[in-house]
């Protein structure tokens, strides 16, 4: 076993000429080829100068598979395309056909130091470190570590005013006993007969006077409304109270992570999220039938006021939106 | 002497008068790169990270990062009057009043995609051939530190137009953050500057999105850059090649004309991606409101993973004493990747600590001969692969007529069973592939010519291979050849049993024929 002989390494295989190295016309016809390309390339960027000058920045054309398409902004990528396509291969086919190809061989250094310039940095290290005392002085290197491990403090601290304190915003909507549902987008008032069995509607609470909606409050306050058969819900009798003829109101906002459940499915009367698809169902008091969220979106109940509008009956009983920390969520 | 030669004399003592530099760049210039196609994909990095420095810095020109509320009057007439940000407003400025820049928008996004393609491609390739072993463990951190925050540089550059589909990208986002335990509303809150999506958002990830995360890549990749130069590039085994040496062409001419030349070819291709390719169509969006939702919400692929993750996750909250825990959001959105990205940035260092190796290595591994490594790479592929598939279930569902719950159910299980299969398949593959080298080593190889012996037997006549080809199939290390089997103190305890265990398993080899036994063949 001991004299086994392995392969050896033959070495670098003999250079072999190109067609170019031996012979001028070959090399000639390269040269050519190289300077063709960089023409085109110089041609190519004329090409979108002229394109960004003679082209309306309003002409579309159908192009098939691509569908409409700019004609200007088409024209001048193909320009540019040119103009770096023929720079690039151009340099290339120098490189391939023209420059030297024989391979060079360099030998690697060890990265290492000498043994002895290592010891000597340890040594100097240790040396300089022992001027400055740190070993012998703990009081120093003590206070020292102090001051540098609470240094970093003040910029985090200075970082407080990047935004208020939640308080209880998580817990709150625009949502109170008798605040008037409106049509999202529109802002008229609904009445019960505006849905037809298996209808949807999206619907914001109606703000007080002078107050302006903002995308905060979308992002809590979306509701959607749907009408089903009475006698397709599958519920308790509280919430079955808080229906109102077959209509049932739920936050848009998903629980798992606060996409709009704007997907819904007549058949099955399922709600479905187009994030992550958690899938809740309607007759049920949307409670999760499929995918991550971990809880059914939260009912609002509705009733319809002396104008026979729909109104709240009273705000969400649980926090709407994505979980959080401080959210209770041991009723619901 | 003639003109032009007499001036770059000049200049280069001018220069080295003041720098002493022409000593350094005398030995540079010459340098030896060893050439390989698998070498570009780094190389692909780079460029595509220039073009996005040019383009991006084009964008800037013209977009307002701000959530100011601004009425639409441009030259897209569906949204005109539409109320909007103005971030979003100058999107489409951008693409439908400034020349040249819808173009310019989608070369940024192109380039941006091209851009991690690339990096996960070089990834794989530094992976596979064993690039990352000593010396080079401090370049693959920086790479995984490189691959980290482009993911992140992605997901914030594709949210700034503030358009419904980036909008809720972000909605996620701040989910995340808010289901951190403890911390998680006042961090959201910090955030955003207040409640979701507030007006602060857009403006501060645009100045990490230009200035603070591209000035961090171009601290890593100048460091990963300069390692590359000063330990020498990894060459794959040849005949000549050695641990010791490089073998290649120069920098000067050759590579400067082969890379810069590349460079451009690089932008050609994004710049008719950009001309063609139609990508991100923000104004088929329409502005972003927390209210509305498009159908089939998507990430770039390289966010898909993460939010196929997402979407498998079980629904899983714990509640008690008055406090929530989503872990349907924190075990797949940051725990999970956290541990991926972990053990992926840690591997070099449990593979040496596996196999007890503290060697150099410059000669790159063929995959076949490094089986577990190849198989735990195939295997990862394979789990990223499932859950990028859950990413887009709703896609592949409505194209392929599946029903979302039967792919999301297949991902669920398929996330744990298929991994396991594809390493124990990967690793059988590369044995086999050993296996068929040896063969060609010590039977040469198939010629298709038959010959009909005097006896009347017919039988096809081998060729041998080249002592290149030989050398190459052969020269790799063999396991009883790396250094001392673990001793026995190496071995004691549970963490002992365990690096006895995947020493072993990562030393199953099939032996490399040597000469002797060719001469011994030949005998016969």
């Amino acid at each position: 076993m001991s004299s086994i002989e392995r392969f050896q390494n033959p070495g670098l295989p003999e250079h072999v000429h190109r067609k170019a190295d031996t012979d001028p016309k070959a090399a000639k016809r390269a040269e050519q080829q190289v300077a063709i390309l960089f023409l085109l390339s110089a041609l190519g960027t004329v090409g979108t100068i002229a394109a960004y000058i003679y082209i309306r920045s309003d002409l579309y054309v159908y192009i098939p598979i691509l569908g409409s398409t700019n004609v200007q902004q088409m024209s001048l990528g193909i320009g540019l395309t040119v103009a770096t396509l023929c720079i690039g291969l151009g340099a290339i086919q120098w490189a391939k056909k023209l420059m030297p190809d024989t391979e060079v061989i360099q030998e690697r250094h060890e990265l290492r130091s000498e043994d002895q310039d290592r010891a000597d940095f340890v040594e100097t290290f240790k040396e300089r470190g022992g001027e400055a005392g740190i070993a012998r002085r703990p009081l120093i290197k003590r206070t020292l570590g102090i001051a540098l491990g609470v240094v970093g403090l003040s910029p985090l601290v200075l970082l407080r005013d990047l935004g208020p304190m939640p308080k209880k915003y998580f817990e709150t909507t625009n949502w109170t006993a008798g605040t008037r549902l409106v049509l999202d987008p529109g802002g008229a008032y609904i009445k019960p007969s505006d849905l037809e069995v298996g209808a949807v509607a999206q619907v914001l609470p109606e703000l007080p006077k002078g107050t302006e909606r903002t995308l905060e409050n979308v992002g809590k306050d979306a509701v959607l409304l749907i009408r089903l058969r009475p006698e397709d819900f599958n519920l308790d009798a509280e919430r079955l109270s808080w229906t109102y003829n077959g209509i049932i109101a739920f936050s848009k906002i998903c629980t798992h992570m606060g996409c709009a459940v704007a997907l819904y499915e007549q058949q099955t009367h399922h709600l479905l999220c187009p994030c992550h698809q958690s899938t809740f169902d309607v007759t049920r008091a949307a409670k999760v039938v499929f995918g991550p969220a971990a809880r059914p979106l939260p009912q609002l109940a509705i009733s319809v006021d002396a104008g026979g509008y729909l109104v709240a009956k009273q705000g969400f009983t649980v926090p709407v939106g994505p979980s959080y920390w401080e959210r209770n969520s041991s009723n619901g | 002497m003639k003109r032009s030669e007499k001036a770059i004399g000049s200049v280069a003592n001018y220069v080295d008068e003041r720098t002493g530099a022409a000593k350094w760049l005398k030995k540079n210039l010459t340098k030896v790169f060893p050439d390989h196609w698998s070498f570009m994909l780094g190389e692909i990095c780079l460029y595509s990270f220039i073009i996005l420095l040019l383009s991006g810095t084009f964008l800037t020109f013209w977009f307002d990062p701000s959530q100011r509320d601004v009425v639409y009057n441009g030259a897209y007439s569906p949204l005109s009057g539409v109320s909007m940000s103005s971030a979003y407003a100058s999107t489409l400025h951008i693409s439908f009043d400034v020349r040249g820049g819808l173009l310019m928008r989608q070369i940024h996004h192109w380039a941006a995609l091209i851009f991690m393609a690339a990096i996960v491609a070089h990834l794989f390739r530094v992976f596979f051939t064993g690039a990352f072993r000593k010396p080079r463990e401090f370049n693959w951190i920086i790479g995984i530190g490189l691959l980290t925050f482009g993911i992140v540089e992605g997901f914030l550059g594709y949210s700034l137009p503030d358009d419904l589909l980036s909008g809720t990208g972000i909605r996620i986002a701040e989910a995340i953050i808010q289901a951190l335990p403890v911390v998680g509303s006042y961090l959201a809150f910090f955030a955003f500057g207040g409640p979701f999506p507030g007006t602060a958002f857009i403006p501060r990830i645009f100045i990490v999105h230009v200035l603070i995360l591209p000035g961090l890549f171009l601290a890593l990749i100048t460091i990963h850059l300069m390692l590359v130069w000063y330990q020498k590039h990894t060459q794959f085994p040849g005949p000549g090649r050695t641990e010791k040496n490089v073998v290649g062409y120069p920098l000067m001419p050759v590579y400067m004309a082969k890379a810069g030349g590349f460079f451009f070819i690089v932008f050609s291709v994004t710049a008719f991606l950009g001309a063609v390719a139609s990508i991100n169509p923000i104004w088929l969006y329409g502005p972003y409101t927390p209210g509305q939702i498009s159908a089939g919400s998507q990430p770039d692929w390289y966010m898909g993973w993460l939010d196929g993750l997402v979407r498998m996750a079980p629904p899983l909250e714990t509640h008690a004493f008055g406090h929530t825990i989503s872990w349907n959001i924190l075990l797949p959105g940051l725990i999970l990747p956290g541990i991926l990205f972990t053990g992926m940035a840690l591997y070099p260092f449990i593979e040496s600590w596996v196999t007890g190796d503290k060697r150099e290595h410059h000669l790159l591994d063929r995959p076949r001969n490094a089986p577990n490594r190849t198989a735990l790479g195939a295997m990862s592929i394979a789990f990223m692969i499932i859950s990028l598939v859950n990413g887009g279930n709703d896609i592949i569902a409505t194209h392929f007529h599946l029903t979302i719950n039967g792919i999301m159910w297949f991902t669920r299980i398929g996330l744990f069973i298929v991994p396991p299969i594809v390493f124990i398949i990967t690793k059988r593959i590369c044995l086999s592939l050993q296996r068929a080298d040896r063969d060609l080593v010590l039977h040469g190889k198939e010629t298709g010519r038959l010959v009909m012996l005097p006896s009347g037997e017919m039988v096809e006549v081998h060729e041998q291979l080249t002592d290149a080809q030989k050398w190459t199939l052969t020269q790799h290390q063999q396991p009883d050849a790396l250094p001392a089997p673990l001793p026995e103190s190496a071995t004691r305890g549970l963490k002992g049993k365990l690096r006895k265990r995947m020493n072993q398993a990562h030393a199953i080899q099939i032996p490399a024929p040597t000469l002797s036994e060719l001469k011994e063949l030949d005998h016969h």
